[in-house]
């Protein structure tokens, strides 16, 4: 079935006017923010850190869940492309005031701003606020329940083009609870989407969402056997409340088996890389040993993380800007 | 008044009818099919050339709102819709507010659905005490008050023992235990089917065995104590197994499902489509059509509406946020006749699983067109066209994932106790 999420993110023009989900979008378009992305790569080494390309347009981080790392990045972005930020913390605004999300969005509306990137518990948020938010805005979706966490997986995609090249030969597996993951999701569509050689998961049985196959991927409960051979490694991080739900009997166990250390690593090719969304969870999903090794380009990926949401949001802002122009 | 409709395709399945000819009434009841009765002199004569004349629909679970969510709908406004879509009677479960444990409640439904002089509306009472599945509800004095089954609504019974006192209990007393067979931990807190619609959008997913062990667990129970169960809105094509071979062993079980079921599937939730969430569940294509089959071959006795109407606020969100149900009075007959029309059901199934089907298991006499039978009647016009939308619903709640829908099928008269209680000309 033909995804629904194009229809919404991309205005009739073909250009990227909301940013929701990997899903739905042609490998063009992810190439095109891949390539904006380098453009902007070298700004944060600048003295002047500074493009002028947002100056004068209005930013909301309208966060839902408590986030610091993520917050920050685009907070960051945003001001390098000389643009305004608010930082709404709607976990201790109105909305515990039994405010509806149709409401806070009425009322951030009414103060004139042309993007929200929104961060929410629930999946299906950001296409919630997408459709209801008036014409002239753009929604970045800055992690929805466990649906997707887009820019993260755009990201990962160039932090994989820059340090190995093209997608069509690379096998990549992703190492974790996929179930409950956004980022994993996003990821597999992204690596599809892209031409990845083959995308795998690996994981215990009770982290393996039903019917993921069709997503296209390659199931793997056991660690060596899914790591044998693979250009790329992506850890995700597993939240201590696995242990309450009955899924995992413990961090300890999950680290004997799934746990990435340089043992399991040699499995992978000699020259694989090894990436984390953060923050890390030491001595649970990865080793110390890895998480600081040669092979890590965990840190790198924090830095085109801001490289990546500058370029999509200079382009979602920059469609209307365009439509404007054109008179649509 | 004495009436007389003239020359519709009558089509009554329990009196194995299918015919077109004239059907007389008088006195809230049929008097005649084919030829008048003795001195029978119409004072309302209803030329009913090329439109189709069943008995009046019988839709086993409707949600009225009355009393308790009164800002969602009333009986008042729901009975109306229930006419203008051939709907005769409606059977409310008991998760009113307060919940229809005792007497005064079930008085209450009966007494404001008398008022409005539309539809009938049966209720089933409570199977617990505020349906807390721990403490039995007053089952004697609910019967009294008219209730024509007990239910634990969408609250599974956890603990076995009360559910095995609870069956005994209702049997006692004759009583039917309408059922939502579900394990509640599995579905807790859930929203969609478990498969890969679930695993796309990131939407905690019920698996299918949440139905099956429920109706696995209610089928014992029901070997045990004899007592008779009918399981309310199946979802799941091994569920429809599970109730064929039940029933091939004797044992007094019926099913019903909802009309949604039968048309669509998982990936209707789309792109999150709050008006595709339901419980249970939209599932699996395979899903779907064992659940046809099911009707068609009486295993599902019934397709009710599994009208929830909401206030638009309810689907305002985003989709974990939202209130799960379909607002379907309004849609009902033209749905079930778009399974005609693409021929999953033949006209006849079709019918009795709306009238003479869900009468049977209600235990009322109502559904059928014979001679003395009660004049409840839908005639409608099967090929009139007309949209579902806003305009059409005359439902208080216009929650649907039909809308928009092209529909086939009009009803043009709705009779209830032989009394035109919805008439429209064009």
């Amino acid at each position: 079935m033909q995804s629904p999420d194009e229809t919404v993110q991309i205005d009739e023009h073909g250009r990227l006017k909301h940013f929701l989900s990997i899903d739905g979008l042609h490998r063009e378009l992810l190439i095109s923010i891949l390539d904006t992305a380098e453009s902007f790569a070298g700004v944060g080494e600048r003295a002047v850190k500074k493009v002028p390309l947002l100056r004068g347009k209005t930013i909301v981080n309208l966060f839902f869940e408590p986030s610091t790392r993520t917050r920050t990045t685009f907070e960051l972005a945003a001001k390098r492309l000389s643009a305004d930020v608010l930082n709404i913390n709607a976990t201790t605004s109105s909305t515990t005031k039994g405010e509806s999300l149709l409401d806070t969005l009425r009322t951030l509306e009414a103060m004139h701003c042309d993007m929200f990137v929104v961060r929410h518990a629930q999946s299906g948020a950001a296409h919630f606020i997408a459709r209801h938010a008036a014409p002239h805005i753009s929604v970045i979706n800055g992690g929805d329940g466990r649906h997707a966490h887009p820019t993260q997986a755009m990201l990962d995609m160039f932090t994989i083009r820059r340090h190995k090249g093209e997608f069509a030969s690379l096998k990549v597996a992703i190492v974790g609870d996929v179930a409950h993951s956004r980022v994993a999701r996003s990821q597999i569509h992204a690596l599809v989407t892209l031409g990845a050689a083959e995308v795998r998961i690996v994981a215990p049985r009770t982290l393996v969402p039903p019917g993921v196959e069709s997503m296209g991927v390659a199931v793997y409960n056991d660690l060596p056997t899914g790591l044998a051979d693979v250009d790329v490694v992506i850890l995700l991080r597993l939240q201590n409340e696995r242990m309450q739900g009955a899924l995992l009997p413990s961090s300890h166990e999950y680290f004997q088996y799934y746990g990435v250390t340089e043992e399991k690593l040699a499995a992978a090719k000699s020259d694989a890389i090894v990436m984390h969304p953060g923050p890390l969870n030491r001595g649970v999903e990865i080793d110390s040993d890895v998480a600081d090794g040669a092979r890590s380009v965990i840190l790198r990926q924090v830095s085109y993380g801001i490289a990546i949401r500058m370029a999509i949001m200079s382009m979602a802002i920059g469609s209307h800007a365009a439509a404007d122009r054109e008179g649509g | 008044m004495r009436v007389r409709i003239a020359g519709a395709r009558v089509v009554d399945p329990a009196n194995g009818m299918d015919a077109i000819t004239d059907v007389f009434v008088a006195d809230g009841r049929v008097q005649g099919i084919g030829g008048a009765p003795d001195g029978f002199e119409a004072e309302r004569d209803v030329n009913a050339t090329g439109k189709v004349l069943i008995p009046g629909i019988v839709d086993l679970r409707a949600r009225l709102r009355e009393p308790g969510a009164e800002h969602k709908a009333t009986i008042a406004s729901e009975t109306r819709a229930a006419v203008h879509g051939g709907i005769t009677t409606l059977c409310c479960p008991p998760d009113t507010d307060p919940v229809i444990d005792t007497p005064a409640v079930a008085e209450l439904i009966h007494q404001r659905a008398a008022e409005s002089r539309l539809a009938r509306v049966e209720v089933l009472g409570a199977l617990t005490r505020n349906l807390d599945g721990r403490n039995l509800a007053e089952m004697g004095a609910l019967r009294e008050a008219g209730c024509l089954g007990v239910s634990n609504a969408l609250h599974p019974v956890t603990d076995t023992e009360v559910m095995l006192r609870a069956m005994e209990y209702a049997g006692t007393f004759g009583l039917t235990v309408f059922v939502h067979a579900e394990d509640a931990r599995l579905a807790a807190g859930r929203l969609v089917h478990d498969g890969p619609v679930a695993t796309r959008l990131g939407l905690a997913g019920i698996p299918e065995i949440a139905e099956t062990i429920g109706v696995a667990r209610e089928l014992l129970l029901v070997e045990q104590t004899g007592t008779r169960v009918h399981f309310c809105h199946l979802s799941t094509g091994p569920a429809v197994d599970m109730v064929r071979d039940a029933r091939s062993h004797g044992l007094p079980v019926s099913a019903d499902v909802a009309i949604h079921q039968l048309l669509l599937t998982q990936e209707d939730v789309g792109s999150f489509d709050a008006d595709a969430h339901v419980r249970p569940p939209l599932r699996s294509l395979d899903d779907r059509a064992r659940l046809r089959a099911g009707v068609r071959a009486g295993v599902i006795g019934a397709i009710c509406s599994d009208h929830q109407p909401h206030e638009l606020d309810a689907k305002l969100n985003p989709f974990p946020d939202t209130e799960p149900g379909i607002s379907s009075l309004d849609s009902l007959l033209a749905l079930v006749l778009d399974l005609v029309a693409t021929q999953e059901l033949t006209l006849s199934q079709a019918v009795a699983a709306l009238t003479s089907g869900p009468a049977a298991i209600l235990g009322l006499d109502r559904g059928t067109l014979g001679v003395g039978a009660a004049a409840d009647l839908c005639l409608f016009d099967p090929d009139e066209p007309w949209t579902l939308d806003d305009a059409s619903m005359l439902s208080r709640g216009h929650n649907t994932p039909f809308k928009g829908r092209q529909l086939k099928g009009r009803v043009r008269l709705t009779m209830v106790d032989g009394r035109i209680v919805f008439e429209s000309s064009s």
